[in-house]
């Protein structure tokens, strides 16, 4: 049993690494036996579980994945610098 | 025997070619416009600078990007203060006989009015965006990279030179302060 026993902050870290699915089994095994007696991480992980789901509910709003072009004016802004160091 | 195909370089043609590609793949690492544009400007110079260590057996848009994912590593250096450092964990006890325990002042407070439900209400959405804005930047970075452009853990230590170790710490500090921020301008407001 004690080769499952974790501190809190390596409880927070198997945590935070599950939020993105990267904790193997066994790290998730050793954080269900922390929780038995930390009331702290449980609530760190309730809440990091909500960000989560509020991140990927929300993640089009917040990443807006558009595809991001320079206007014609900085390209030729652009364009007028790189010749003149082309020219040097 | 095939041969392959050797690349050249012409920079007449950059701008046309590769400006916005480039500037897409800067502003979605660093999530500032301006910032964008002076690193895709230094891509350009550096990469006329060393023009003749070309070798030809990348293309001209990969030889670029490679030059720019240096810019953006040396820009996060230059951001991060403590250049060359591991990141210390700042949320627990460093020695001791609590030694990984949670700090008093760090422990997380219940958020009186969370649900899952809030998901759809739209002002959560803009304090969670705010929340991330106020980020500091090497975390933001790091958190948005990760969360929100969802790269492999082991792609953003290559791009931006550090340790997986060192990641896990960021995304710890960078939550902390989101639920922090959370709590403070929604959940127990």
């Amino acid at each position: 049993m004690r080769l499952f026993k974790i501190t809190c902050d390596e409880a927070a870290t198997i945590c935070d690494k599950s939020q993105y699915n990267e904790s193997s089994i066994r790290e998730k095994l050793m954080l269900y036996i922390h929780f038995t007696r930390c009331k702290i991480c449980r609530l760190y992980t309730k809440h990091n579980i909500l960000l989560s789901v509020f991140i990927k509910g929300n993640k089009k709003m917040i990443c807006d994945k558009k595809h991001y072009i320079l206007t014609e004016k900085d390209k030729e802004k652009l364009r007028i610098a790189l010749e003149k160091q082309i020219l040097q | 025997m095939l041969e392959t195909e050797k690349h050249t370089l012409d920079p007449t043609k950059w701008i046309d070619l590769y400006a916005d590609y480039l500037f897409n793949y800067t502003i979605t690492r660093v999530n500032d416009a301006d910032l964008s544009k002076d690193l895709v400007q230094d891509t350009f110079f550096a990469g006329l600078k060393s023009a003749k260590n070309f070798k030809g057996e990348a293309t001209e848009r990969t030889w670029l990007v490679s030059i720019l994912k240096r810019k953006i590593i040396d820009y996060y250096r230059k951001i991060n203060s403590k250049k060359g450092k591991a990141e210390v964990r700042m949320d627990f006890y460093n020695d001791g006989e609590n030694e990984g325990n949670w700090l008093e002042e760090r422990v997380p407070q219940s958020w009186e009015n969370a649900s899952e439900k809030d998901i759809e209400n739209e002002e959560l959405k803009n304090q969670l965006e705010r929340c991330i804005n106020k980020l500091p930047e090497k975390y933001a970075m790091v958190f948005r990279l990760k969360t929100i452009q969802d790269f492999e853990t082991e792609e953003i230590c290559k791009e931006l030179d550090i340790t997986a170790s060192n990641l896990w710490v960021i995304i710890h500090r960078a939550r902390i302060q989101l639920q922090k921020c959370m709590e403070d301008n929604w959940f127990n407001k």
